[in-house]
């Protein structure tokens, strides 16, 4: 694998992890349990999309074969999205969507701090730019976390089962292949196994706090690097894709 | 508080840029201090409309009724003199 191959890999597996999330949250639009809690998470998503569409504009320059943003977004299949199997699972109840987003968020905050410091000027700009949003969302999302796991009895439930259900979807964010090995020795990538320990405090705080308990089964799925995804990719896509798909050459 | 409730209401002041007043821009749900603000944040800057926030709860807002037009209002229609019309003003000020 080249430099180049590398570097297009990597982008392409943060701007897939955004834009999935992304779409997954805007789901919600227009069925956001209140008002201002649905602008909230609509803000969370066009953060996100505007990450993405920087990053994808980024590989599709370092991949240099005449593909556009639009193109890597939506002329992709399934086996080809390497975003993160977390960003893709269903939203179910408010509660799993925000403790997705949670960790995410945490994950995104410790990542992006460090990605500020690559060689690669491109991508340490779009990090020092998407840190700020990232910071407010944690603090959004975290306060939602704890506020719902340490609400009441029903919440507190919903809570823990939303746990109970994603946590085995958080080990394989720190995963590392030959594009990491790469790339950290170039200065670009970011060593996930450096920001794994500071993830792991500051979720167990935020759960703590929220008095809901990590599960003991310690099972982590994993498959996302490889491009191998849970069931639930095939269809995002199907409904994200369907437009540019059938009508390629639509314009706003 | 009903089943249904939202939580409390809470007013929402916006200020533009550091120095300018507070200006009043809505209301919103919100249940504590820190939900509000972060709803404010979200509900009512997310064009550019300001630099800081101020959130309160609308219970705390003491207001005069419409009853109060009168006695507090219009004794000030027929006092001309209180109003600085009676004073050339340098052109430099113009919010009198």
């Amino acid at each position: 694998m080249t430099k180049q191959e590398a570097l297009f890999n990597y982008c392409l597996r943060l701007a897939d992890t955004s834009l999935i999330l992304a779409q997954r949250n805007a789901e919600w639009c227009g069925h956001g349990p209140f008002l201002e809690e649905d602008l909230a998470l609509t803000n969370l998503s066009l953060d996100l999309i505007g990450q993405a569409n920087s990053i994808y504009q980024y590989a599709a320059q370092v991949e240099g074969k005449a593909r556009n943003e639009d193109d890597l977004a939506y002329h992709r299949s399934e086996r080809e999205f390497l975003n993160t199997l977390i960003a893709e699972q269903s939203n179910g109840d408010y509660a799993k969507t925000i403790l997705r987003q949670f960790f995410c968020d945490t994950f995104d905050f410790y990542f992006y701090a460090e990605l500020v410091k690559s060689k690669d000027e491109t991508l340490s700009a779009i990090a020092e730019k998407s840190i700020k949003e990232i910071t407010y969302h944690l603090r959004h999302t975290s306060s939602w976390v704890e506020r719902l796991g340490d609400g009441t009895e029903e919440s507190h439930t919903r809570m823990q089962d939303a746990l109970n259900e994603i946590w085995r979807f958080t080990g394989e964010m720190f995963e590392m292949n030959e594009v990491d090995t790469i790339l950290i020795k170039e200065g670009i990538a970011v060593d996930l196994n450096s920001i794994k320990s500071k993830w792991e405090s500051k979720s167990k705080e935020i759960l703590d706090r929220a008095t809901i308990k990590i599960p003991a089964n310690a099972f982590m799925q994993r498959g996302s690097r490889e491009a191998k995804h849970t069931e639930h990719l095939g269809f995002i896509l199907a409904e994200m894709q369907s437009l540019p798909r059938a009508l390629p050459d639509a314009k706003w | 508080m009903n089943k249904d409730s939202q939580g409390a209401l809470w007013e929402v002041f916006v200020q533009k840029k550091p120095g300018q007043p507070y200006v009043h821009c809505g209301n919103l749900h919100a249940f504590d201090a820190e939900m509000a603000l972060q709803n404010a944040r979200d509900v009512y800057t997310r064009r550019n409309e300001g630099t800081a926030l101020w959130v309160v709860p609308s219970a705390s807002i003491v207001a005069s009724s419409p009853e109060d037009i009168g006695p507090f209002f219009e004794p000030a229609n027929d006092k001309v003199f209180r109003h600085p019309t009676f004073y050339k003003l340098p052109k430099e000020i113009k919010h009198m």
